[in-house]
């Protein structure tokens, strides 16, 4: 195996880009407060698979790291985001976000 | 050459996967289409020698995470959902915002490019043995606080689950 057969870096920033997107969009469309936690969680995978791209291509261990320690932040986040989730249903019986609008003006 | 094919096998079932929990009606398979597309990340993790990063990933986001949000799924019992979708220039308007930022992400980095190693499949960080010396040696103090948060989150997450008043 020698360079010519590789993967470019490139390609890893295209792809995550796309997954990027993806969530971007899918957190603007969506009214279930369930499926944009869900997309918010994609951007959050598309950045790690990005720094442990670099981190491989650099030869530099603390792109792994720092993947680690996001992966820590997102796994606190989504539980205490699903417990939110649930209270919330608990008292207004829905999380359409068209609904839960009372912060508003 | 077999890694370019895992490659663009791995990230078009990504693409397609997530693509599909966007267009998908019912949440369940919203649910099921993220952790496909969490599988294929893993995937990838293990294409660039991360195998550390691969299993965590795993056992974290498609053991647990996911977990939870099926039974978060499956305990809020949601059927009714086409009260009144979101007006069709709304829609529009957000895809064609999601397009132009992949664009112009796309055309910044179309060109980069990064010769270093030879392969990212001989990289030698990604194993447990040497990620596992940095971290207890370099990043000592992040691990410590980051059972703080854990503690943290466990304490709120049981707090707002309580039944009674508080």
């Amino acid at each position: 195996m020698n360079a010519l057969n590789s993967i470019p870096i490139s390609y890893y920033l295209i792809f995550c880009s796309m997954l990027f997107c993806i969530g971007v969009i899918g957190v603007l469309i969506k009214r279930n407060a369930l499926v944009i936690l869900m997309s918010i969680e994609l951007m959050i995978n598309s950045i790690n698979l990005l720094l442990a791209a670099f981190s491989a291509y650099s030869n530099d261990p603390a792109g792994q790291i720092f993947v680690f320690f996001i992966m820590v932040v997102a796994a606190a986040e989504v539980a205490i985001g699903l417990a939110i989730i649930v209270l919330i249903y608990k008292t207004t019986h829905s999380i359409d976000i068209d609904v839960l609008n009372k912060l508003k003006w | 050459m077999f890694t370019d094919f895992i490659f663009y096998f791995l990230s078009g079932l990504a693409l397609y996967s997530s693509v599909m929990m966007l267009l998908s009606k019912k949440p369940i398979h919203s649910v099921l289409f993220l952790t496909l597309t969490f599988f294929a990340i893993g995937g990838h993790y293990i294409l660039l020698n991360a195998q550390f990063l691969a299993i965590v990933h795993i056992i974290v986001y498609a053991g647990a995470i996911m977990v939870l949000f099926l039974f978060t799924v499956m305990l809020l019992n949601l059927n009714k959902d086409e009260r009144s979708p979101k007006p069709l220039w709304v829609k529009a308007t957000a895809i064609i915002s999601g397009i132009m930022l992949g664009l112009v992400l796309i055309g910044v980095f179309r060109g980069y490019d990064l010769h270093l190693i030879k392969h990212p499949l001989e990289s030698q960080i990604g194993l447990v043995k040497e990620l596992g010396q940095i971290l207890y040696r370099d990043y000592m103090l992040p691990f410590e606080i980051s059972a703080v948060l854990f503690l943290t989150a466990m304490v709120g997450a049981v707090l707002l689950g309580k039944k009674e008043q508080i």
